[in-house]
């Protein structure tokens, strides 16, 4: 089922005449409302009115993370608070977070978009939907939640964690589609094999997976074990959160961009410089029509690639690959985003010390662990047992606090972390992701 | 009448106690007495030695984090009820041990116990009302 097929269905020369007609009224927007922006635009020496066809996009400045740091943390809003009717948020690169905001209007196309994402992947308004991400500043549970109402089936916010409820909700209430990480819809599986539930006790027949970077073998997987079709959706909460782009289930290629609402390209993440369709590179995002925080030409850091294909759903929007990495250092565990520099400046916050540390990340069984591993130094080391462990317990808990995530804290001896050059390695991943796909000039790198 | 110990982080994992001891053993460094406590994930070593800062040194150039820490040494009878008259004068005096360990001097029929207290000086003081031997660091250093 298509949602909205006047929009999404769109021919592609139309299409364009919208977003090139979108794109003009938002330049000028900003320009007019957002003084960062307007700033930015100045110093390049580029007005709206330069903007004298889509393609003149690529003359605006970047937005990056930083950005949102430095006008932390309204600084970005484009309309007077009173017009700012939700505010949620997520992990900015150090300790304070990237805080986004959404008009009535905002979260009205919100609820419609994911409400795409939903109808795009077989919801239908007789289905019953169980939301298992987390409710809260992360834009994953809400986002969802009122595209389910929207489309008119029902949904069950039962929220993240506490599997075996889960799945009692799941059997009792009739469940037929799941919205999780595609890491715990595994867990599920595994909780269900334990538990002696076999997939035909359920209802379920579709699900909806985000937020975390996965591959083909595990889409096979999970559709094998839990005998649903399994899609995949992105979004990320600077833009909007989750109905950005999602999968259809006809063809499970690729997912399809909302260009009505987003106008996409992909650059050289090194260079800046925009490329060519079909090529692989950093995917870069510009809001067509949010009000409380839109975004000019915002670096998504994740790698993609866009592509046209006739599609046999019907949609004519271009699709993109699943993101299969990363240009900065984030990383993703159950769903949650972490960089290596929260961490330390967790750490620099106990004792007044960042010690070395190692980030350690392993998929037990199919839910992910985070692990820091802490080097005992002097300062760090007490010949107290009790005062020892004491430590550790507020290691522990400040940084699963800061995080966001539960995390278990290892203290090392000093020489154990592995060290470049001097440099320590912050991260270790062991788990089996999608990996880097490098374009020629990343190989080059 | 402090005596100075020296404390080692160790992970655990198989060897790590051996290499200290290799360690100290090339360097000339003589062990009196050692102490591990340890929890599934890391330990602590507690030692003596004769040198202790070049145990400490050496530990250090090898990776190890190192402290050093004060506590006391008592001289008791190598024979029932010694240690007992140390620890109820230590109850009646409300005073906490953090931890203690025992070593025997072979030669002189004698026990020694190493406490870590909180308060150590108060400890001294109600330890030698109580005329218990308490061994000054030089003497345990050289046993
Ligand atoms: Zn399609």
């Amino acid at each position: 089922m298509i949602f909205e097929p006047e929009w999404e269905c769109m021919p592609r020369d139309e299409l364009k005449a919208l977003q090139f007609f979108r794109l003009k009224k938002q330049i000028r927007r900003v320009y007019e409302n957002v003084e960062p922006y307007r700033k930015k635009m100045d110093e390049a020496g580029i007005k709206p009115e330069d903007i004298k066809s889509l393609e003149d996009v690529r003359h605006l400045p970047f937005t990056t993370k930083d950005d949102f740091r430095e006008n932390y943390p309204y600084g970005l809003f484009a309309v007077p608070m009173e017009k700012i009717v939700r505010i949620h948020s997520s992990s900015g690169t150090t300790g304070k977070p990237t805080v986004v905001g959404y008009t009535k209007r905002d979260l009205d196309t919100w609820s419609s978009l994911t409400a795409r994402v939903l109808a795009a992947g077989g919801v239908k308004a007789k289905d019953v939907v169980q939301i298992a991400f987390g409710y809260g500043l992360f834009t994953g549970g809400f986002g969802l939640h009122y595209g389910v109402e929207k489309i008119g089936a029902s949904v069950i916010p039962v929220s993240s964690g506490q599997t075996k409820r889960q799945l009692m909700i799941m059997k009792d209430y009739g469940t037929t589609a799941i919205v999780c990480t595609p890491s715990y819809a595994l867990h599920i599986a595994e909780v269900m094999e334990e538990t002696g539930i076999s997939p035909d006790e359920l209802s379920l027949r579709v699900g909806l997976f985000g937020a975390e970077p996965w591959t083909e073998s595990m889409r096979q997987e999970i559709e094998k074990r839990l005998g649903i079709d399994a899609t995949d959706n992105y979004g990320l909460s600077e833009v909007m959160g989750p109905g950005v782009s999602g999968e259809c289930i006809e063809a499970k290629s690729g997912l399809h961009v909302f260009e009505d609402h987003f106008l996409v390209e992909v650059i050289n993440p090194e260079t800046g410089e925009v490329l060519p369709e079909g090529e692989w590179g950093e995917l870069v995002i510009t809001t067509l029509t949010k009000e409380g925080l839109p975004l000019i030409r915002y670096r998504t850091r994740d790698i993609t690639k866009l592509y046209y294909e006739e599609c046999p759903c019907g949609r004519t929007f271009i699709k993109m690959t699943k993101p299969s990495g990363r240009t900065d250092d984030m990383i993703i565990v159950r769903g949650v985003n972490i960089f290596p520099s929260q961490v330390e400046e967790a750490l620099l916050e106990i004792e007044g010390v960042a010690p070395h540390f190692q980030i350690v990340i392993d998929r037990k069984g199919y839910l992910d662990e985070l692990e820091v591993w802490v080097e005992a130094s002097e300062k760090l080391f007490f010949d107290s047992m009790r005062k020892q462990k004491e430590l550790l317990d507020r290691i522990t808990e400040h940084l699963s606090q800061a995080l966001g995530v539960k995390v278990a804290v290892k203290l090392v001896e000093p020489k154990t972390l592995e060290r470049t050059t001097g440099k320590a390695k912050r991260v270790i991943d062991k788990r089996d992701l999608p990996k880097y796909v490098p374009s020629k000039y990343l190989e080059e790198k | 009448m402090k005596v100075e110990q020296i404390s080692v982080f160790l992970e655990n994992k198989a060897g790590r106690l051996a290499e200290v001891a290799k360690i100290l053993g090339e360097n000339g460094i003589n062990i009196r007495a050692l102490s591990l406590a340890d929890t599934t994930d890391f330990g602590i070593l507690r030692l003596i030695v004769d040198d202790r800062a070049k145990a400490k040194e050496v530990l250090k150039q090898a990776g190890f984090t190192v402290g050093i820490t004060e506590v006391i040494a008592v001289e008791v009878d190598d024979q029932p009820g010694g240690l007992a008259k140390v620890l109820t004068t230590l109850a009646d005096n409300g005073l906490n041990v953090e931890y203690m360990y025992a070593f025997v001097e072979k030669s002189r029929d004698k026990a020694v116990l190493i406490f870590k207290f909180e308060n150590l000086d108060k400890a001294i003081d109600v330890l030698t009302k109580a005329g218990i031997t308490i061994l000054p660091g030089e003497k345990v250093y050289n046993l």
